[in-house]
């Protein structure tokens, strides 16, 4: 789960990273109150997870409440990329003397954390990579021994930053690795990480991914939860446990295991066809979960057929058998299912099914056959 | 013979009590597998379907000799189960937990690179392994492998993996071991480790392996597979016309060094002289033809 600005600092926060004094706003009223308690100059922030904030006009510097006002009023409810604004973040604006670049993510390849810092902050890191991979410094940390702020230190010298921001950013940077391990973060990155003109060294913005796994140990996510944006549609998946993403065809997908669902859609493409949507109903899906996959692919009104391709393993086919003649039952299903069957309880799974095969639910016995079925029924190759 | 496993090998099941442990430990001794006994704290003497069930893994080995170790445990619980067995003398742990935080997955990964160096983890969120005939440790339906060889197969996906042995059984081609390495930030076992002890294993005569968009686990094997093999490769990589998968920030981007789609992965792949084919039929079409002509 992605955190806006405002969640991530309030989460860095939780850890002792230095950012400004600011608060959130929702109107323009509570912008002023929050821009009169932060102390002006203030920055007012559109929240959004998008990037490119500052050159759509979503970022802001006021120097008393009427701009305050002004800036508000002009940002809530604008669309930057196609994310409306219906949150501010208002702070104290800072006396930038330098701006860097910090973060923690693991290297899938290493299989260590790794920590990047780099002086050339407040730009595209990608864009630093690509034009001066050097100004990036780079540092293995092993989960087991962690970081420390000798280690720290090293990393920021050796990313050039001014002497003076050393000492603070490599405390900083510790206490961001608490954030990023204790916190369960995919990845913690501050950019620009800026050093003021009175020698501070704190976060002028945070990007926060949170490990969705490591929700069950982490109560207060439920108010970042609360706040996730998520269409009709995709909330009744994410509700059901259902690993779903909306797509532009006519064929829909239902696959257990996300590798299965790729390559279901890889044979529909191939069928000729276009599918409609991933879904992955997941491991050890039992009949409601089948139920409910079916039910969140009918409210689609562009899906013409339905492919559900199945290869028990942690599944068992009777269970999903169990839940396609429940779904017959409860939902008025607009778009006929093909089926394709395997693997743990197949034939038990087959036995449930018997007497409800009809045009509105085809059994076909490879994954190939079924796919040219869906697609046919789809309404052909396109 | 095989990799990893074989008819010798002794298996525990952490969590043998529990619905899913019971249902796939006891359908893994069903298909001819030595699970000698199970684990679940405070549940030391009592048995399920005759098998018995200790407190410990440390007990476990002591009364049965056991080697391997099958962990079945919610998320919360697999970190503990993993570290106890690997503390307890297991050489080999297949662990099928979906769900671990990838903050536990890079520390008992680390702890056991540096403690336990010759402990073979095999996942997280992974099927597990069948050696087919002989020994089947995980979730794997042990009807859809065919014994004899002569191919082994190694895959990230975890259904993938059922639809390569059905795909190559099907065709009467018979498999040595088949590995799901699952495709969780941390694996255990890498493509590579499979590869290498394929590559070693005289009864292996060809590999196919099942890839799938994100990361760089493919290109690393490409370039092991160009390096190190000289038996034929097949592969397929899921997600050809895959949507853009989650994004993980600017960090990320930086670290996989490319976008990790199948396009490049099957790239890397073809140029290091493996077969890449472009769904699991076609895959397990070309393996049938290469099959063939071995001998």
């Amino acid at each position: 789960m992605d955190l806006y600005e405002y969640q991530g600092k309030q989460y860095f926060a939780r850890y002792g990273i230095p950012t400004s004094p600011g608060g959130v706003a929702d109107t323009v009223d509570e912008a002023v109150t929050q821009a009169d308690a932060a102390g002006y100059p203030v920055v007012v922030k559109a929240q959004v997870k998008v990037g490119g904030r500052g050159k759509a006009g979503g970022i802001k510097l006021a120097n008393d409440a009427q701009e305050v006002a002004t800036y508000a009023s002009a940002i809530l409810g604008m669309d930057i990329h196609g994310h409306v604004v219906h949150r501010l973040w208002v702070e104290h604006a800072s006396d930038i003397a330098r701006e860097y670049y910090a973060s923690f993510t693991l290297d899938r390849a290493a299989k260590l954390h790794l920590c990047m810092v780099s002086a050339k902050g407040g730009v595209e890191i990608e864009e630093v990579a690509a034009t001066d991979p050097t100004a990036i410094a780079k540092l293995h940390v092993d989960p087991v021994d962690g970081l420390s702020v000798a280690a720290a230190a090293r990393l920021v010298e050796e990313a050039g930053l001014e002497p003076e921001a050393r000492g603070p950013a490599a405390e900083l940077l510790v206490a961001l690795y608490r954030c990023y391990v204790e916190g369960d973060c995919d990845l913690a990155e501050i950019n620009p990480l800026i050093l003021t003109t009175d020698g501070r060294v704190h976060a002028l913005d945070a990007k926060v991914t949170l490990d969705d796994n490591a929700a069950f140990r982490h109560p207060e996510w439920e108010e970042f939860a609360g706040t996730e944006t998520l269409d009709e549609r995709e909330l009744l998946a994410k509700e059901k446990g259902l690993n779903y993403i909306g797509l532009s065809g006519s064929v829909g997908i239902i696959a257990n295991g996300a590798g299965l669902a790729m390559s279901t859609l890889d044979v529909v493409t191939q069928a000729g066809g276009s599918a409609a949507n991933f879904l992955d109903i997941g491991g050890g899906a039992n009949a409601d979960v089948m139920a409910a996959a079916l039910e969140v692919i009918n409210t689609d009104q562009a899906v013409r057929s339905i492919f559900v391709n199945i290869f028990g393993g942690i599944t068992r086919c009777d269970e999903v058998a169990n839940g396609i003649v429940e779904a017959l039952g409860r939902v008025d299903l607009r778009s006929p299912i093909v089926l394709r069957l395997d693997g743990t309880n197949a034939e038990a799974g087959h036995a449930i099914l018997a007497s409800h095969i009809s045009d509105r639910l085809v059994v076909d016995e490879t994954m190939l056959g079924a796919a040219r079925r869906a697609v046919a029924l789809a309404g052909g190759a396109t | 013979m095989s990799i990893f496993v074989d008819e010798k090998t002794k298996v525990i099941v952490q969590g043998l009590t529990g619905s899913q442990g019971r249902f796939h430990g006891l359908r893994n001794r069903d298909y001819g597998t030595q699970v000698v006994a199970g684990v679940t704290p405070g549940k030391g003497g009592t048995d399920v379907d005759g098998v018995p069930v200790y407190d410990s893994v440390g007990d476990a080995v002591r009364a049965t000799g056991a080697d391997a170790s099958f962990v079945v445990v919610p998320p919360r619980g697999a970190s503990a189960a993993i570290l106890e067995a690997a503390a307890a003398g297991v050489r080999f742990i297949v662990c099928i937990t979906e769900g671990i935080p990838a903050q536990d997955e890079a520390r008992f990964y680390n702890v056991l690179r540096r403690d336990h160096p010759g402990v073979r983890l095999l996942g997280p969120n992974c099927p597990g392994v069948i050696s087919p005939g002989k020994c089947n440790i995980g979730i794997t339906s042990g009807d859809i492998a065919l014994p004899g060889g002569p191919v082994g197969i190694v895959s990230r996906s975890g259904t993938l993996t059922y639809q390569a042995l059905h795909e190559l059984s099907q065709q009467k081609v018979g498999q040595t071991t088949c590995v799901g390495i699952g495709g969780d930030p941390v694996p255990g076992t890498s493509f590579i480790d499979c590869l290498a002890a394929f590559e070693e294993d005289p009864d292996t005569r060809a590999v196919m392996m099942i890839g799938e968009i994100g990361g760089s686990a493919e290109e690393e094997a490409a370039q092991f597979i160009k390096d190190n093999m000289s038996k034929p490769v097949v592969c397929y990589v899921a997600g050809v016309t895959a949507p853009p998968g989650r994004k993980m920030g600017h960090a990320g981007a930086i670290i996989s060094g490319s976008q990790g789609t199948a396009q490049a992965k099957m790239a890397a792949l073809a140029d290091a002289g493996a077969t890449v084919a472009l769904n699991p039929t076609e895959a397990g079409e070309r393996m049938v033809e290469i099959v063939k002509t071995l001998d």
